[in-house]
């Protein structure tokens, strides 16, 4: 009896990926999923910190992918190991600071030692040719396969057959005529797959996996980086850039300012690593002071924070400042104007 | 009689999806039959740590939330 073969599937949870899963699986093989945390995932954060999207509570697609093909998922946390790839990427970056081609060889890389430990036979993902224009191109497909030391063990079932064979199509684990042949941005195959296995209600991100491809978040990150002086970073930091409003009237520290009480609240459990400000005359928001700030920016911060609460329009409004050892006080400040806080200090 | 093992995690202030992946480095180290209460306060996990164990053959035996916190007790499957 021939041996049973076992991949391993990288789910994003997307599309793209629970097709590819699904078409190895229809062959007989056995897949599980592989899922990595980088910190940067568009999974969970933002809907667990904003209240609005308490109403309708957010599925993890990548659990919920796997579900639906009746699959193991892996969750692996990369935070730390992700930092050089994110810091140093070999390959540059893409449109905005999202490292795909190395993140892709990192991932791939990971999956071939996973495979190893867990003695599994091949790696599958859902690349396509021309999918994206910076790291899936056909030049791009063997520089991830060699660089990610996967070589051959890996397998794009949607793209495979405008590919070289690889050993699962060689040794006849699975049957190349049964992958598939797509290129190019259009989603239709993808659809018309989907339809045909009875998938409907799968995730359709946008830009990409991660916020990396977000040009609002990646302007953050920028800056933070360029506040420092260097680009690393904790998870603390990649998790706050996702929330608030950023404002950076000086060089040597920006406000947090929570947008709801979702994101006050999430603020709150940072209160003994940052300075705090909150309006004690007025209602409004909590807002974190990120950075070095004299006593001077604290009296023009306090005047920003007072912008985005009730007592915007008040002569003077008493605002309460927290220090990271407890310690309080309270400034007399008075609102700034909308027109006083110029455009560019928002990040 | 066998005395089956109950052991607690504390996810709080993690967001998802690292209490579920806390859940399923603690579970690794569990045995079957063997209990864990996960204490969290990302509302998240009320979804994810029981489609985590959906998929992964661990049981739920309950979920509640209390103050700030969400509680999730399961039961480590084979
Ligand atoms: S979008 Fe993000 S997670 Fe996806 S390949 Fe690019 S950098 Fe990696």
């Amino acid at each position: 009896m021939s041996k049973q073969r076992k991949a391993v599937a990288l789910i994003s949870g997307g599309l793209d990926s629970m097709l590819a899963a699904k078409t190895v699986m229809e062959q007989g093989v056995h897949v599980e999923g592989i899922n990595f945390f980088t910190g940067f995932c568009v999974e969970g954060h933002t809907h667990a910190i904003r209240d609005k999207a308490k109403a309708k509570p957010k599925r993890n697609n990548s659990l919920w992918v796997a579900e639906q093909l009746g699959i193991k998922l892996h969750i692996v946390d990369v935070i730390e190991e992700y930092k050089n790839v994110l810091i140093n990427p070999k390959h540059g970056y893409g449109a905005y600071m999202n490292p795909c081609l190395d993140c892709k060889i990192f991932m791939v890389n990971k999956a071939r030692q996973w495979i190893v430990e867990n003695d599994f036979d091949f790696i599958i993902t859902g690349e396509v040719i021309g999918q994206r224009p910076m790291s899936q191109r056909k030049a791009t497909m063997p520089i991830v396969a060699k660089e990610s030391g996967a070589d051959d063990l890996l397998l794009r079932p949607l793209c495979a057959k405008n590919l070289p064979p690889t050993l699962p199509e060689r040794e006849g684990w699975v049957d190349r005529e049964k992958l598939h042949d797509i290129t190019g941005r259009s989603r239709k195959p993808q659809m018309a797959m989907a339809e045909q296995f009875g998938f409907d209600d799968y995730a359709q991100p946008a830009g990409g996996c991660c916020f990396l491809t977000d040009k609002n978040y990646s302007a953050k990150l920028v800056d933070l980086w360029q506040a420092q002086g260097n680009k690393d970073y904790e998870l603390d930091d990649v998790m706050l850039l996702k929330v608030g409003r950023h404002i950076r009237p000086q060089p040597n520290f920006k406000l947090i300012v929570a947008r709801e009480e979702g994101e006050g609240r999430f603020l709150q459990g940072y209160k003994n690593e940052f300075i705090s400000m909150n309006c004690l005359s007025h209602s409004g928001p909590l807002v974190l002071l990120d950075g070095s700030p004299s006593a001077e920016d604290l009296y023009l911060a306090a005047r920003i924070t007072a912008r985005f609460g009730q007592g915007r329009d008040a002569e003077q409004v008493d605002m309460n400042v927290m220090n990271k050892d407890g310690s309080e006080r309270t400034l007399q400040v008075k609102p700034l104007k909308k027109e006083e806080i110029p455009e560019e200090w928002y990040v | 009689m066998i005395v089956m093992n109950k052991e607690t995690l504390n996810a709080r202030r993690l967001l998802c999806p690292l209490p579920v992946i806390r859940t399923q480095d603690k579970v690794k180290q569990l045995k079957v039959g063997d209990q864990l209460e996960v204490i969290c306060t990302d509302p998240g996990v009320m979804q994810d740590i029981p489609a985590w164990c959906r998929i992964n053959g661990h049981k739920v035996l309950e979920k509640k939330s209390c103050d700030h916190d969400y509680i999730i007790v399961l039961e480590v499957g084979a």
